[in-house]
This record gives C-alpha cells, sequence and structure tokens, in this order.
C-alpha cells in the first residue's frame, strides 16, 4: 500500500545538525606563508576523543562573527584527540582565522561527506597522488594508512609542490623517504634557496620512477588544482588502473554541508553528501565534477 | 483514503471554527496577482485565482530567518516562535512542491527549522481552475494523493474532502456534523466529470517526455549561449519556484560588540556568486552555465534520481520570467534547436 501522508511524528528527532559546537584552538603556526596550520579539540577531553571521521571527510567551521565555510580534516582518526587542519589564506574567514591565537574557540559542526572508502582500500597497493594544497585531504588518509599499515599493500606517495617552500609538511615527508614501508616521491618545479636536494618537476614527472605496479589491485587517490587532474590521470589510467578505482576529493562552495543549501550541487548529486570523494569514472559520465570554468586557483 | 462530503455553504463555518487551532490563512486577490495572507473568513479568500506570486514553500521555509544568535561562548538555535498556521486552498502542484521540499529538508540530515514549520502548518487543498501557463498534466502532478491535511475538492453544490493525515482529521473533528460519509453514484459521476472538465482547460504546449536524454544530448548546444544573451541573472524563476530550495547563511554582527546572529535566506544558482570558491575559482562563471544548472535541475537530474521531474507545473516561471525563459521555452529550444522571441 502506497504511504499515505508525511507522518512527522514518527521521523527520528536529531539535534539540530546546524549547530557548530566550540572548540579550542591548541596550537597554531604557518606552514608556509599563507597556509596555516591548526590543531584544534572540543572543549571537553571525552569529546576530544569521541570524535570519529574517516580521511576525506571534511568539517564546516565557524569563526564567531565572520561566518561558516568547509574544511578538509588534516589528521588521521587512527590518532584520536586533536583535528587538524591546513587552511589556506584567501578571504575574509581564513584571514580572521589566520589571526586567531591558541586557546581561543572556533565552531565546528560535522564531520560530513562520503570520506574515502578505507574498509575497501583494504588490502590494495595505495597510490597516492597530491598537488599543492591538494595535500591537506590526502595527509589524513596516508597518516591512517601508515598507523594501520599491515592492512594495505604497497603504498606509494607522490607530491609535487611549486618551490620547497610551498611544500606543506616537508620535514614530515622527508622522514617517510627514510622508510622502507612506503615509496615517497617528491618533486618542486622550481628552488631559488638552492636547498632543494630531491626531484625537480611537476608532480607528473614523478611517475617514470613509480617502478612496476600491480594496476588491477591499485587504488589511486588523487587531490590538486583542478588544472592537475587532466595530467595526472592521463598517467594514471594509461598504468592500467581501473577507472573506479582512481579516487579524488574535490571542492565546491557550500553553506551547509548536508546537502540542503544546494550550492554544491553537480546533476543530481551534492557533493557534501555524495561525496566529496569521488571516482574517475564518476567524473567521465557526470560533466561537471571537474567545473569547466575550473581555474588552478582553486587548491594551489 | 478517507474521503468525506460537505455542503458548499458549511465551508465558511467550518473554516471559521478550526481557526481555534491556529491562524487562517488563503488566497487574497493584490491588484491583479494573488498572494497568500491571514484572513479571518472565507469571504476575504479568492478561490478562483489560478496561482499565488509565491508558492507555499515560504511558510515552511521563510525569504529569510535567523537560524542561531551567537556570542564568544557559542551559538544559541533559535526555534519555537512559530505561529501554528492554517494554510487553505491549496493547489495540487503546490502539494507536490511541499512534497519535494519534504525529501530534501526532513530525509537523511532533518533540518529543524523546516520541520518546526512543516509540523505547526496545515495544508488545506483545494482544487484548481487551471489556466494557459499550467502544465501539471505534462509533469503528473494535476492531482495529489498525499501531503495534505485536508484536500477539497469542488464539485459545485458539495466538497468532497480527502482526509489526508490525523491532524486533519482532528480538524474535521471539530465540526463532525458539517460531513458526511454517505457518498452515492452521483458523487462517482460528479467527480469523474470535474476531472474531465480539469483535463479539457489545459492549453500550454509542453511535453516533457524524454527530457533527460534530451539534457544529456544538449550539453554542449549553442542554444544555452542563446538563452544566457537574453538572461538577466535576476533569479526571480528561483524565488517563485515551490521546488528551488536553494539557500545563503550570513553571520550579522551587532555593532561594537562581539555578538549577532546566523541568517539563512534564499538564493539562487543563477547568481555569479553561487559557485564561487574562495581563491576566486568559479566552477559557474558563464550565465549559460548557470542556465542550464537550474534547468538541468528541474527537469533532468531530480527525474533521475526520483523518476519524476522536479519541475510541478505550477506556470510561475512562464508568469513570471521578464524575458520568457521558463520550462516550456527551453524544453522547446532544446528539441527544436531554436530559441522563441
Amino acid at each position: 500500500m502506497k504511504k499515505m501522508c508525511v507522518v512527522l511524528d514518527e521521523r527520528e528527532v536529531q539535534d539540530n545538525p546546524f549547530k557548530p559546537e566550540m572548540f579550542r584552538i591548541v596550537r597554531r603556526y604557518p606552514l608556509t606563508s599563507d597556509v596555516n596550520f591548526f590543531q584544534a579539540r572540543p572543549m571537553d577531553v571525552d569529546e576530544a576523543l569521541k570524535f570519529n571521521y574517516l580521511p576525506g571527510q571534511f568539517i564546516m567551521l565557524s569563526v564567531v562573527g565572520e561566518g561558516e565555510a568547509p574544511f578538509c580534516i588534516s589528521s588521521s582518526p587512527t590518532r584520536p584527540g586533536l583535528l587538524e587542519f591546513c587552511i589556506r589564506n584567501v578571504g575574509t574567514l581564513t584571514s580572521s582565522l589566520s589571526n586567531l591565537k591558541e586557546n581561543q574557540t572556533i565552531g565546528i559542526r560535522g564531520p560530513y561527506g562520503n570520506g574515502f572508502p578505507m574498509d575497501k582500500l583494504e588490502g590494495k597497493d595505495i597510490m597516492i597522488v597530491a598537488g599543492g594544497l591538494g595535500v591537506a585531504p590526502l595527509r589524513s588518509l596516508l597518516l591512517n594508512i601508515l598507523d594501520d599499515r599491515d592492512k594495505f599493500g604497497k603504498v606509494t606517495y607522490m607530491y609535487g609542490a611549486r618551490t620547497p617552500e610551498l611544500m606543506l609538511f616537508r620535514d614530515e615527508f622527508m622522514r617517510f623517504k627514510e622508510r622502507d614501508d612506503i615509496n615517497c616521491l617528491l618533486a618542486v618545479e622550481k628552488d631559488e634557496s638552492g636547498t632543494w636536494k630531491d626531484k625537480f618537476g611537476m608532480v607528473t614527472s614523478l611517475f617514470k620512477d613509480l617502478g612496476p605496479i600491480d594496476a588491477k589491485n591499485t587504488v589511486a587517490v588523487v587531490c590538486g588544482p583542478p588544472v592537475m587532474y587532466k595530467f595526472v590521470m592521463e598517467h594514471v589510467v594509461k598504468l592500467g588502473i581501473p577507472k573506479h578505482q582512481i579516487l579524488m576529493t574535490l571542492e565546491r562552495r557550500m553553506k551547509c554541508g548536508i546537502g540542503k543549501c544546494g550550492h554544491c550541487a553537480i546533476e543530481y548529486l551534492y557533493t557534501c553528501i555524495d561525496g566529496p570523494v569521488f571516482s574517475w569514472w564518476d567524473v567521465l559520465h557526470m560533466k561537471e565534477l571537474i567545473g569547466r570554468g575550473a581555474s588552478d586557483k582553486t587548491f594551489a | 483514503m478517507m474521503i468525506l462530503k460537505m455542503k458548499k455553504e458549511d465551508l465558511s463555518t467550518f473554516l471559521d471554527s478550526i481557526r481555534e487551532w491556529g491562524e487562517l490563512w488563503g488566497p487574497v486577490k493584490k491588484g491583479d496577482k494573488c498572494t497568500y495572507a491571514k484572513v479571518d473568513s472565507l469571504s476575504q479568500m479568492d478561490l478562483k485565482a489560478t496561482r499565488t506570486i509565491i508558492p507555499p514553500k515560504k511558510f515552511l521555509y521563510p525569504p529569510r530567518f535567523t537560524m542561531f544568535d551567537y556570542d564568544e561562548e557559542g551559538y544559541v538555535e533559535r526555534l519555537g516562535d512559530v505561529p501554528k498556521r492554517i494554510l487553505f486552498g491549496i493547489h495540487p502542484c503546490d502539494l507536490h512542491g511541499v512534497l519535494i521540499m519534504d525529501k530534501l529538508f526532513l530525509e537523511k540530515y532533518n533540518d529543524p527549522y523546516y520541520r518546526e514549520r512543516r509540523e505547526k502548518t496545515l495544508f488545506l487543498g483545494h482544487s484548481c481552475i487551471p489556466d494557459d501557463k499550467c502544465m501539471c498534466f505534462a509533469t503528473n502532478t494535476d492531482f495529489i494523493a498525499e501531503g495534505f491535511d485536508l484536500f477539497f475538492t469542488d464539485l459545485k453544490m458539495f466538497y468532497l474532502v480527502w482526509v489526508g493525515s490525523t491532524k486533519g482529521h482532528d480538524l474535521v473533528r471539530m465540526r463532525p456534523e458539517l460531513f458526511s460519509r454517505e457518498l452515492d453514484k452521483n458523487d462517482i459521476l460528479n467527480y469523474t466529470e470535474y476531472r474531465k472538465w480539469k483535463n479539457a482547460q489545459f492549453k500550454a504546449q509542453v511535453d516533457f517526455t524524454g527530457m533527460p536524454d534530451i539534457f544529456e544530448l544538449a550539453y554542449t548546444s549553442p542554444i544555452w549561449d542563446q538563452l544566457a544573451e537574453k538572461c538577466l541573472s535576476c533569479g526571480q524563476c528561483s524565488m517563485v519556484c515551490p521546488t528551488c530550495n536553494c539557500y545563503n547563511v550570513t553571520d550579522e554582527v551587532e555593532l561594537g560588540a562581539l555578538e549577532g546572529t546566523r541568517d539563512r535566506f534564499w538564493d539562487s544558482c543563477m547568481f555569479r556568486e553561487y559557485s564561487l570558491v574562495a581563491g576566486g575559482s568559479n566552477f559557474r562563471d558563464k550565465r549559460a552555465d548557470r542556465l542550464r544548472l537550474w534547468y538541468t535541475h528541474k527537469l533532468q537530474a531530480f527525474i533521475g534520481e526520483f523518476g519524476k521531474p522536479a519541475c510541478v507545473g505550477c506556470g510561475r516561471c512562464v508568469s513570471t520570467c521578464p524575458v520568457d525563459i521558463n520550462v516550456v521555452t527551453v524544453s522547446n529550444a532544446l528539441k527544436e534547436l531554436e530559441v522563441g522571441k
């Protein structure tokens, strides 16, 4: 029988999903001249330990009196207690954020979005390709995989930045090069300081150093400025990795994070609840996932 | 579904009685247009009007309202100050619009602001007289089977009253003597006659069959650029559309203090800032891209997901757009490869 009328009273009552909870900034320092690193936690330490999420998920962050915007989480859920973000100073909200200091408060609600399908990644070889600020969500995935290292196959990490100074978490990643359980490939496009001892070129130039891969058992995860996708995808697809095993995480304007405000709509999907992680196959048959008008200013 | 019968002359008495439950609102004349207004009695309403300027979504989801009061300590939600309202005279297309809003706002994460207003608003539907802009026949929204509390079908001497919810039933029970359960074969004949009559009223030339495929085929069609040449990006189509739900949020600040309100207000994907992200990248910088998004959402995407268009055929975009861009002209232009004058 057809379901009759709208029985609102039977719907599950939830807490107000729009209400930000207050978090304390535990640490803040600059990663580059315009990107800040933040650590924050709920005021209550038990709440802090309970805050669970998946790599690739995002939160809606409020600065009191300034507004609210979506930011991806850069920390790993395998290290509970503190949430980490790298936030580039590009607008009014982010510049007021950059003026906040330790022990000041911000509002946070979430986590939102599908995140990376961690259970499906288990047993697979993982190839992570990051460009510029695209490293922000991928660091969460990378740390999670390294913390749960035995659950995954071969791990390759490729990261390209314009200069050594613009390479986020440079020291952290340089140390990964010393490990034998991860193939960490780093490149910069140019280095006026003369301090860079590693590879030069775009992130795509690192593909020649990959060595043999088991394409059918590999999941590639890519994030970077929209202009990067076209070039990186050419390489990844050429390796023979199936298109539904190539994942990417996207950015859109969002005012709610929970599928109500409409801004992040792409055809019948919402980036906030159906994404922000999509596969390359999604992108190929949904024309607007990588915006036509998108410029390289988006991430990097 | 429970269907009751009421004498036409008893409607006024009934509406007077149920005002005990909450404010009575209905369609009233405003110049040569029509709008929902708070009324005291049936005599103030214009039940012959085909469509109001703004659909009833404004009662569930006002054009602008405060979500939170904030200060340095945090955010305090502002709920609970919504009056109980009875909306009378809502047409099937608009009720279908409400059902689509219910899907958007109440499924998955449910929106407490929408939910509160939905619970405090009763929808008393009324049969309508289609005009030359109505196209609910093409969107399958010309009749309604759910979403209302009561629905009145005007059969000249009588109303047939569909009871769609327990709250609607409660209203009936406030004046049970005005309703009869005795339906006879004349009621069936009259109702069949009414449906035939209604079906014969539609004059709009419109056919949305196959639209999802046509949108897919016409993705790079120059028609979009030609339409964009005409479009003013004024966003009126979004304001009057029963299924446009997009909104924006801003924090308003009190002068000289770190406190204020977080406000939510209607937005339109026709506006340039709609898809703009920090750093200046705009995923829909071109007006043609924004137009295509709007119409994709009405005539393609929703069909893909729910099997029916998000357009409910109310005709408001037809009567509102100053440059004649609407679901009819756009769907025809995509099929005929020509933008009408």
